[in-house]
């Protein structure tokens, strides 16, 4: 298995080096301009030096083995001077990653956002697979019952109706229709600025992720959860269910060892698979609520024309695909004996 | 029928039906049958008769719903199996009656290691600890004749081969030295030198262990060589029940007749044609109002299609139910 994941980490090196060119080339391509947004009023002439001086006069395999040269060279030193001291070169003046509309280097402004998507877009995750387990297991174990109708319905609803509608949909009843004195009164904007330091502002906190949380729970859970009980309802017709009951288990043991255990296979995969989206799915969740993460970062990064932010972050965002298939599929071989790498 | 011998396990009058949307199924209609400790009893009959249906109703392994047993009465060692709780039926299953099914490749769960699985009725039903339910589940392997035994409690069932597969299911079956052991068509997906040697080990673990086995298989060969009565089940009813040897040489039953003539002459050179029974079984979507095999039957008479046959006896040891009699080739006075 070392072996493997070993080999299949080195693999990812060409993989991701093609990925990166192929963004930095569609970027190209696309018909942008980096000074669209000034004003009218300044001469061609002085855009075109605007132009110079971010580098766009120098040819596209130039610029792009620039990016290579800061991204995969320049940052990691710089990390490694910022965390642990230890400086190769010149690390005053490294040329960074910058982005073109902030002039600051565009890993810290991942690093800065990093934290409100992680609390707000990770929980949800959290908070979906929490819900969606059990109720996969019980509507499975359960075939046909209320509890699994009603669990169809509401999966159903929370996969098929967008989360700029739901969360939309919640502002208006929380924050709008909801007396603001009120206790069930929840912020509709998220407040990055807020420290948590004492008790009443890890309340303030918890009331202002609880609706941006819910909405990503609920569409998170509902795709989850028909996949648990699809998994579970191929397991339970399975003849070694019939096994472990002839043996005398009890029906507890038969459901959440023997069963879970080979339902769980699929579905960690998938859970797994569907890790980056934490970082860079919920952008329209982040949009409605505020919530200034990465996806929001990602979008104004687009609607800037900001070449380098954007190249980064979606460079960023294809490692992290990258980097969780092979969590899959190393998952996959610890979770099931008969999948052998080696 | 006989019953001056003990009993170890008495199943009167059982009735198992399927509620399914489009209706009720009758799979097992009124079956009546009694083992002997010690004793192997074969049941016969083809796909859908109903065989392995009667014997996971014994212990309530059936879905239910759908399934239900609506009639019956079933004694286990001197107790009412249905009146049982659902914790005193779990001590039985595994622990006094023990199962071996058909498919050895999917009977064992492929994520658990055997040993794990071997020890699992022996830690609940015995009351072993991990270190003890090992060694026995060791000795176990080694009874079923399964080489380096220790070493392969570790190995998970894809690494056995469908021979082997079936040793270990035995073993989990015999893991609690069960008074009865129920096997459903053990060999049935099994090649046929391993098919040998399983039905070899079992009557060898039969002598060593003395354990009442009921048999359910298709093969009347297989029959022939191991049980020591057979009950020949149509339809979701037994119609036909002797001793081994009174079976073979006096079949009285149509349809057990049939059965014996389908079987391939290895004693002639020249090979006939293989003879088939005409027509379907049943659907068993209405309860018997006659008797169910009277449309294939080539003896059948007007009363065949009016009354379902009860169960008589043709001599000690033998009842069949049927309203022709074979001896004289005429209706039957019952």
């Amino acid at each position: 298995m070392l072996n493997y994941t070993i080999r299949r980490l080195f693999f990812t090196i060409p993989t991701l080096l093609f990925i990166s060119f192929v963004i930095f080339l569609i970027l190209d391509m696309a018909p942008n301009d980096p000074t669209g947004n000034l004003p009218m009023t300044i001469p061609p002439e002085v855009r075109e030096n605007i132009r110079k001086s971010l580098g766009l006069d120098a040819p596209m395999y130039v610029r792009y083995l620039l990016w290579c040269n800061q991204f995969f060279i320049n940052e990691p030193l710089n990390l490694l001077y910022e965390w642990f001291d230890w400086c190769i070169g010149d690390c005053e003046n490294r040329t960074r990653v910058r982005s073109w509309s902030t002039r600051s280097p565009v890993v810290d402004l991942i690093v800065e956002r990093m934290p409100q998507t992680l609390w707000v877009v990770g929980m949800s995750y959290v908070v979906g697979i929490l819900i969606a387990l059990p109720i996969g297991v019980i509507s499975a174990y359960k075939q046909y019952s209320w509890f699994d109708q009603i669990g169809t319905f509401i999966s159903m609803i929370g996969f098929s109706v967008p989360t700029f509608f739901t969360g939309v949909l919640l502002i208006v009843i929380f924050s709008v229709w909801i007396d603001q004195d009120s206790w069930f009164w929840l912020p509709s904007i998220y407040d990055t600025t807020l420290v948590v330091d004492s008790w009443g502002n890890f309340w303030l906190q918890v009331r202002q992720m609880i609706m941006p949380v819910m909405v990503l729970a609920l569409y998170n859970a509902a795709q989850l959860s028909r996949f648990m009980r699809a998994s579970m309802l191929d397991n339970l017709s399975q003849d070694y269910v019939r096994t472990a009951r002839a043996k005398g288990l009890k029906e507890k043991t038969v459901l959440l060892v023997h069963v879970l255990r080979n339902s769980m296979i699929p579905v960690v995969t998938v859970i797994a698979l569907s890790v980056p989206q934490v970082f860079g799915g919920a952008i329209i969740t982040e949009q409605i609520f505020r919530v200034n993460g990465l996806g929001q970062l990602l979008i104004i990064g687009i609607q800037g024309a900001d070449i380098p932010l954007v190249q980064t972050l979606t460079f960023i965002f294809a490692v992290l695909i990258v980097l969780f298939n092979l969590v899959a599929d190393i998952l996959y071989g610890l979770l099931d004996p008969r999948i052998r790498y080696d | 029928m006989l019953d001056a011998r003990a009993t170890i396990l008495d199943v009167a009058n059982l009735k198992t039906v399927f509620n399914t949307r489009d209706g009720m199924v009758h799979a097992v209609n009124h079956v009546s049958f009694s083992l002997a400790p010690g004793e192997l009893l074969g049941i016969v009959g083809e796909s859908g008769s109903g065989k392995s249906v009667t014997m996971m109703s014994l212990l309530k392994l059936l879905p239910m719903p759908p399934a239900e047993i609506t009639d019956g009465d079933i004694t286990f060692d001197g107790r009412d199996v249905r009146a049982m709780s659902d914790d005193e039926l779990r001590r039985v299953r595994g622990g006094e009656i023990g199962f071996i099914f058909q498919d050895p490749m999917t009977s064992l769960n492929p994520v658990f290691t055997v040993g794990f699985q071997i020890m699992e009725p022996l830690r609940i039903h015995l009351g072993l600890n991990k270190k003890a339910a090992r060694i026995r589940a060791a000795e176990l392997l080694e009874l079923v004749g399964i080489p380096d035994a220790t070493a392969r409690l570790k190995d998970f069932p894809h690494q056995f081969s469908g021979g082997m597969r079936q040793r270990v299911m035995i073993a989990i079956a015999l893991a609690c030295d069960p008074k009865v052991l129920i096997a459903d068509e053990p060999t049935t997906a099994l090649d046929v030198t391993i098919q040998a040697q399983i039905i070899e080990l079992i009557k060898e673990l039969r002598q060593k262990l003395g354990m009442a086995i009921i048999w359910i298989t298709h093969d009347l060969g297989v029959i022939a060589e191991i049980a020591d009565r057979v009950a020949v089940m149509y339809a979701g009813q037994i119609v036909e029940h002797a001793e081994v040897s009174e079976l073979f040489k006096n079949p009285q039953h149509p349809y057990t007749r049939a059965l014996l003539e389908t079987l391939p002459d290895m004693s002639g050179t020249r090979s006939k044609r293989l003879r088939s029974i005409d027509g379907q079984p049943p659907a068993l979507g209405k309860a018997p109002s006659h008797c169910e095999f009277a449309p294939r039957c080539t003896h059948a008479f007007d009363r065949c299609l009016k009354e379902n046959p009860k169960r008589r006896d043709v001599s000690d040891n033998h009842d069949v139910a049927c309203w022709w009699d074979a001896k004289t080739g005429g209706a039957a006075d019952a």
